[in-house]
């Protein structure tokens, strides 16, 4: 009989629901553990001491840390649906466009969001400069990675949905059709993707969960 | 045919030796470039042309970006001789989170050490020691990261042993006295030739920083 696959989450993270999707995808049977984090399991520091983070996935009773790092652990462990390219170098540039959106266009998104002011303008200046970016690299195509959605959409969750909604709650517009009509585009695909729709948190319970708060959640990694 | 590698690189920089180091461990002959980062290339600024940074890896026409990215990139295609990542999907995914850490860690604390003074030099002095001690831990009395054979979390962090000199001289510290097995580690990778011959002398590398120190103050 296969292990349990567990999954140690929060319902509103964008970075827990990147593994949930492409265990989905995979058709992997998983229990969700939903975390608190203002009160940290035993489990959750026991299974990743270094960071203290969720996602953390167990299998066969071993963690896997890291929301990316998880992505390529599950496409390699189940077969199905592929996650990332097979050819080197199309990995390569999945890869690449992965790590410019989890590290460089979510922190600039998730404080042009939540800062005041200069700091506000300034953040604001650098996210449409990230999300030019993105508007060009999707190229009309329906999803960044090409007919169907692979890894680099999976990572791209955050603009994909939490944008949308965080933007509401703020009051802030920042993505927007006249600007980026190839990403209002991408979005509009994506939320509509069989598997995308009926994984995603409720709407209203995810803007009433960030219009509650005053401050950002300790910043994106939460 | 004979592919064509072209390295895109600044001799300092710890992106770059990983990949020197990874092209050094597969036999791969390549051109290297070296770039002015004061004064980009138009080849630098055509093929990376969103981040604009070294090192760039051009194979066949085509280019590669990010260290880790273009070192797992070379493991892939370059695959039948010294693997970079175990075969096994769990220890390549343990392989991983420890490149990443030092990939996320080490770099911008090293920055820190070597430019800023205060309380967020001795902030960063100390969380970069807490950084080699957590990293000296994972590497407990394994000959490599990669535990009997060189491997990518190797890659990841050799090129830092470059810079220890540095940061002794500008943290005040003595990394062989708070570490010692990690600078053990160091010295048995500095033993393999792919190594010795990727990485620059310590001192010339303190030399060149704390010149670019001067200008970047003088701004």
């Amino acid at each position: 009989m296969a292990e349990p696959v567990k999954l140690f989450g929060v319902w509103a993270s964008p970075f827990s629901w990147r593994v949930e999707t492409a265990l989905k995808l995979k058709g992997v049977k998983y229990e969700f553990i939903e975390e608190d984090l203002t009160n940290k399991s035993d489990l959750l520091v026991k299974y990743n001491p270094v960071h203290k983070k969720i996602p953390v996935l167990l299998h066969k009773g071993k963690p896997i840390c890291e929301s990316l790092v998880i992505l390529e652990y599950i496409d390699e462990t189940w077969k199905g649906i592929s996650i990332l390219p097979e050819d080197p170098y199309e990995r390569a540039i999945a890869r690449f466009w992965a790590k410019f959106i989890d590290e460089k266009c979510n922190h600039a998104l998730w404080t042009a969001c939540w800062s005041k002011d200069n700091e506000q303008e300034k953040a604001i200046e650098e996210a449409c400069e990230f999300l030019k970016t993105l508007e060009t690299q999707l190229k009309g195509n329906k999803f960044f990675g090409g007919e169907t959605i692979g890894f680099v959409d999976i990572v791209a969750n955050f603009i994909g949905f939490w944008l949308g909604i965080i933007q509401e709650a703020v009051g802030l517009e920042l993505l927007t059709v006249e600007k980026f009509p190839n990403l209002c585009k991408w979005i509009d695909n994506y939320v509509n993707c069989p598997v995308i729709k009926a994984n995603l948190p409720p709407r209203d319970e995810l803007l009433a969960y960030f219009k509650a708060r005053q401050q950002p959640p300790t910043g994106p990694k939460y | 045919m004979a592919d064509e590698v072209i390295l895109l690189d600044f001799w300092p920089s710890p992106f770059g030796m990983r990949v020197r180091v990874a092209l050094a461990e597969k036999g791969i002959e390549y051109e290297y470039k070296e770039e002015n980062l004061s004064d980009k290339s138009p080849l630098l600024l055509k093929m990376n042309p969103v981040k604009k940074q070294i090192p760039v890896l051009i194979h066949n026409g085509k280019p590669v970006c990010e260290s880790l990215i273009i070192v797992r990139y070379i493991d892939e295609v370059w695959k039948h001789k010294s693997p970079l990542l175990p075969s096994d999907a769990y220890q390549r995914a343990h392989a991983m989170f420890w490149a990443d850490y030092v990939d996320k860690k080490i770099y911008s604390l090293a920055r820190q050490v070597w430019l800023s003074s205060g309380e967020e030099h001795e902030a960063g002095k100390n969380e970069l020691m807490g950084c080699f001690k957590l990293l000296e831990g994972e590497l407990g009395d394994k000959t490599y990261f990669g535990d009997d054979t060189f491997g990518i979390v190797d890659v990841a962090l050799i090129p830092f042993y470059s810079w220890f000199y540095m940061f002794e001289q500008c943290g005040n510290m003595s990394i062989e006295a708070e570490c010692p097995k990690l600078v053990a580690w160091g010295k048995r990778c500095m033993e393999k030739e792919s190594v010795s011959k990727s990485l620059p002398d310590q001192h010339k590398v303190y030399d060149l920083l704390m010149d670019l120190k001067k200008k970047f103050l003088a701004k």
